[in-house]
This record gives C-alpha cells, structure tokens and sequence, in this order.
C-alpha cells in the first residue's frame, strides 16, 4: 500500500493524472481525519473534559467550561447569520498572543540578541575571535539598518544597507541549503523505501 | 457591539498577559494558565472549524456532482476511515500506540504520502534554484555560494572533496564558519526585526489601534 501511495505521489513529477489526484485526494481525507482525531483527544478530552469530570479525588474546574463556550462560539462561523459570535474567541486569542509575544519577544528575540552582540570587536591573542566578532557586530547592525524603511536608503546610508543585503543573502542561501538538504533527505528515505523495503533491491 | 467587543476583549486580555510578567502572583499568573488552555481549546474548535468547512466543501461537489466530484468523495472516505479508527477503534486516549488501527492507517498511508508529497518538492526545488541561483548579481552569488558550501559541508562528499587541504580550508569548516559568524549575523539581523514588528503590532492590538482582525461589520 505504501509503495503504491508513493509511486502515485511521483507520478506528479510526470504530469498531473488520476492515480496522483487519488492518492492527492486521500492524503487530504486521511490528514483531516489525523488532525481531528489528534485536536479530540489531546484538547478535547484532556483538556477540557478531564479538567470537568476529573479522575476522582481530584477538584472539578468549570473555569475551563469558558474555553469550551469560547471553542463554541468559534464553530458559529458555519452560520453566516450569526457568525460575527467568532469574532470573540478570535480577539481573545489575538490579545492574549499579543500580550504573551510583546513581552516574550522583546526578551528572547529583542534584548537576548542584541546582549549577543555586544561583543569586543579586539580579542588580544585571537585573530579568529577578533575577525568573527567585528562580522558578528558589524552584519547585525547593517542587517537591521536595511530594515529601517524610513530613511532613504541612499549614499552611506544606501551602502551599509547594502552590506546587510549581503549577510542576509548568506543567511537565507544557508537556510535554503537547509531546506533542500531536508528534501533531499525525505526522497532518500522514500527511495529506500522502494528499492530496499518493497522490491529488496538495496540491502 | 460586533466590533466593540472583540476589541475590548484583545485589550483586557492583551493586558492581563503583559501585567502577570511583571506581578506573576494570583490572580495574575492563575489567569494565563487558563488563557493558555482556553487558546488550546479555542485553536482545536478552529481545526475543527476547518475540518467540517473541508466536509461541507466535499459534500456539496458530490451533491452537485460537480467536476472531479469523485476525489471528494475519496476525500470524505479518507476522513470517516481515519476518524472512526481514531475514536472508536484505538483504545481511546492510546489511539496512538503501535498495534492499534489509527496508527496503522498512520504508518501505512499518512506516513508515506505525507513524505513523498514533501520529498518531491525536491525536484520543484531543483529546479526553482537553477533559475534563481544563476549568479547574476553580487547578491545572488552570495545566495549560492553561502547554499553551496553549507550542502557540501554537511555531507560526506564535502569531506571526500576537502581532505587534502589544509584543516581551516576543508569543507566542512567553511561551512561551520558561515554558520558561526555571517549567517549568525544575519540571522540576529532579522531576529531583531522580528522582535520589533511584533512588539510594535502588539502594542497596537492591546491599544486598541490594530481593529483589522474583526473585519468589517
């Protein structure tokens, strides 16, 4: 069966054809079939029904009943009369990720990066210690010039943010590297699985 | 009302979040336990808003017959087989142990199409690189220099290729190089940028100034 789903997800690469929109068309069913299953027992059943009906000895928390109206309310999108009710739920999440994230954000990706950074640009001894350092510095603060859009980006100005265009280039080649490293590694596993799990080709 | 409310519930909540990280005492931190579950709660009723907004999709091509109607109906199967073995056969909240038939579903279809659809965009990806990483400014060059010696550098090839050279010169120490210094470097670049839009968009949701996500009446 798996080589059978696989092989029909290759196909694609072919041209588009009915045994790829089959197995395309089961993948979605299956995935939505996944999530629901997963979405039911670990929020559902463990967090709202086992926090409302607990094992016994334990207190019942109808705090959580406000979730589940919350969680309702949001299903009340499928009635176009009344769907603006989603509208609540949503703004509870978007404050409370708000809240969560100006503070969090400011620490972890803010002030953790920038203490980072102030590093001494001499490293008395250390050639390498000194050369990183000053790349370090000297790429975070024409990096982040480039993303202040306020100012022309003109003469000086222009050229240091266009040294930043450069260490962003390095970053995102290093992560596009990454990525296709990642699906090469996946296409490796689903070769393998061909040729040495299904037809026994590679030992 | 329609729009009032939903503002004045991101503000009251936006702000009782920020508040518990400077007073993380009762009522303060009890409440973002419960916030933290109700957002867990209330983004399960989201996916299973999706769900149902995927079946009703589905149910109405069939009804309507409409064109590859016959993929919705493989769509729906797909879903009451992988539901009905996930809440009902699987043993309950152990759905997912090896031997029940969610997980043999999952191992034996899920598993393998979910990963031949992202192995093949190996080949999208391929292809997708030979137009854009053709050195045509310094930028791009970078962009494919920075790819490259990252690709040989994490792979045995990388190691065959350099093993005659001197140690700061092989592969794979270019690569841990670009990794530790210019790639790093920008990587703090963006991760500041991102700090500072995201405080400043969550300034303007707790103020009460961002009102896009109600949308309009």
């Amino acid at each position: 069966m798996g080589a059978f789903l696989t092989l029909g997800i290759i196909s694609f690469l072919y041209k588009d054809n009915p045994w790829y929109k089959f197995c395309e068309a089961l993948f979605v069913g299956i995935s939505a079939g996944y999530w629901f299953c997963t979405v039911f027992w670990s929020q559902f059943v463990a967090k709202l029904w086992d926090n409302i009906y607990p094992t016994a000895g334990q207190p019942r928390q109808y705090v959580y009943l406000v979730g589940g109206i919350l969680g309702l309310m949001m299903l009340l999108r499928l009635v176009p009369k009344i769907g603006w009710f989603s509208r609540w739920p949503l703004a509870f999440v978007v404050g409370g990720t708000a809240g969560a994230y100006l503070i969090g954000y400011a620490l972890s990706n803010g002030m953790k990066q920038v203490k980072s950074t102030i590093l001494p640009l001499w490293v008395s001894g250390n050639l390498n210690a000194t050369v990183g350092n000053i790349i370090l510095v000297v790429g975070t603060f024409c990096g982040l010039i480039y993303f202040f859009f306020s100012k022309e980006q003109k003469g000086t100005y222009g050229k240091v943010a266009k040294l930043g265009i450069f260490f962003l280039m390095i970053t995102f080649g290093a992560s596009f590297g990454y990525t296709v490293m990642a699906r090469m590694s996946l296409l490796i596993g689903r070769m393998d699985f061909l040729f040495g799990t299904w037809l026994g080709l590679i030992k | 009302m329609r729009r009032e409310i939903p503002i004045l519930i991101a503000i009251v909540v936006g702000f009782v979040y920020v508040i518990q990280f400077f007073v993380p005492h009762a009522p303060f931190d009890k409440f973002q336990n419960w916030g933290n579950d109700w957002i867990q709660i209330i983004a399960g009723f989201a996916i299973i808003l999706g769900v149902l907004n995927l079946l009703k999709v589905s149910l109405e091509k069939v009804y309507k017959k409409s064109k590859g109607w016959g993929y919705a109906v493989i769509i729906i199967i797909g879903f009451l087989i992988m539901t009905g073995a996930g809440l009902f056969f699987s043993g309950g909240k152990n759905y997912q142990n090896p031997g029940t038939p969610f997980y043999y579903i999952f191992f034996n279809i899920y598993f393998p199409l979910n990963a031949t659809m992202f192995a093949i965009l190996a080949f999208f990806v391929a292809s997708a690189s030979y137009r854009a990483f053709r050195a045509r400014n310094k930028e791009a060059t970078l962009l494919l220099l920075a790819a490259i010696f990252l690709m040989l550098g994490r792979t045995p090839l990388g190691d065959y290729l350099s093993a005659g050279l001197p140690t700061g010169w092989q592969l794979k120490n270019i690569s841990d190089w670009i990794m530790d210094f210019p790639q790093t470097a920008g990587q703090r670049a963006i991760m500041i940028g991102i700090a500072l839009g995201i405080i400043s968009t969550s300034l303007r949701v707790i103020t009460g100034l961002e009102r896009t996500f109600v949308g309009g009446e």
